[in-house]
């Protein structure tokens, strides 16, 4: 237990830095942050005690090895968060290209 | 050592660097302490016998970083991080957060203990996969067999954001009608 409450305050300290941070590159730092501590809060769930990767070779039992469901849906996870974060890095130059600023309080004209 | 005290020292590394990313001033020096963060990750992945994981999580890592300093990095961008939002919303945040995490205790509680997963339908996959996918990594059968309209669908969000960060890096219009940027 004391494993999922540190993962959870490492999602939590995303978090927050996502509440207070005004520049827009803190704000993604803190969302990739966040999605680092979804991902091994994810595979901490399919840990088993005495067990090896999941891998079938000649000599090993299935019923020695982790759980891979959260394995494989993590490895998606992470390839899905590389899109997100040049998504965001994107939209963020494009708004210092208009701006001159990346502070968010300073970013106000935003329709047109 | 057991494997919880390896987890745990490496949880309480990346809390640490991810505060102190969070805090430092320097945009390039935030940068990099997000990425040692990710590389601990990458070591926690080992530790937790995900193997597969870890080498997906080291690249991810290093093409984040070549993302976000080419993005960023640059000559224009000397501004120093504005100071922190008022004292009111930074307190409220705390106090909000820390009373999460307090509620959070008992949910935790309820959850199988560490080590001890369900593995109800991963149970089955383990004991079939190597006759009804002939892959000797459970990993990849359960990504590209069992469950590949998923990855069709993560394929598809891929793309999607590909595409979302070209058309919005483009700096010139199309030509034609209507393209008057």
């Amino acid at each position: 237990m004391t494993l999922y409450v540190l993962c959870f305050a490492l999602f939590l300290v995303g978090l927050y830095g996502i509440l207070t941070k005004r520049d827009l590159v803190k704000i993604i730092l803190s969302s990739g942050i966040m999605g680092y501590a979804c991902n091994m809060m994810l595979v901490l769930f399919g840990y088993r005690r005495e067990a090896s990767y999941p891998i079938l070779e000649k000599g090993r039992e299935a019923a020695a090895m982790v759980d891979p469901l959260p394995q494989a849906m993590v490895l998606t996870a992470i390839v899905i968060e590389l899109g997100i974060i040049s998504l965001l890095a994107a939209l963020a130059v494009r708004l210092f290209q208009k701006y001159r600023t990346y502070d968010i309080t300073k970013i106000r004209r935003l329709s047109g | 050592m057991p494997v919880e005290t390896w987890l745990i020292f490496l949880l309480g590394f990346m809390i640490l660097g991810s505060i102190v990313a969070l805090e430092i001033r320097d945009i390039l020096s935030s940068i990099v302490a997000v990425g040692v963060v990710g590389l601990a990750l990458s070591i926690a992945f080992l530790f937790l016998q995900a193997p597969d994981l870890a080498v997906v999580q080291f690249l991810f890592e290093i093409f984040a970083l070549i993302i976000l300093v080419c993005a960023f990095v640059r000559k224009e961008f000397h501004a120093l991080e504005p100071a922190r939002a008022s004292r009111w919303i930074f307190g409220f945040t705390l106090i909000g957060l820390a009373a999460i995490l307090a509620l959070s205790l008992k949910v935790f509680r309820l959850l199988p203990a560490f080590g001890r997963p369900l593995m109800e339908v991963s149970r089955h996959y383990l004991e079939h996969a190597a006759a009804e996918t002939g892959a000797a990594n459970v990993v990849t059968a359960v990504i590209l067999d069992y469950r590949a309209f998923d990855t069709l669908g993560e394929i598809t969000v891929l793309l999607t954001a590909i595409l979302g960060t070209l058309t919005v890096l483009r700096t010139r219009a199309r030509s034609g009608k209507g393209g008057d940027r």
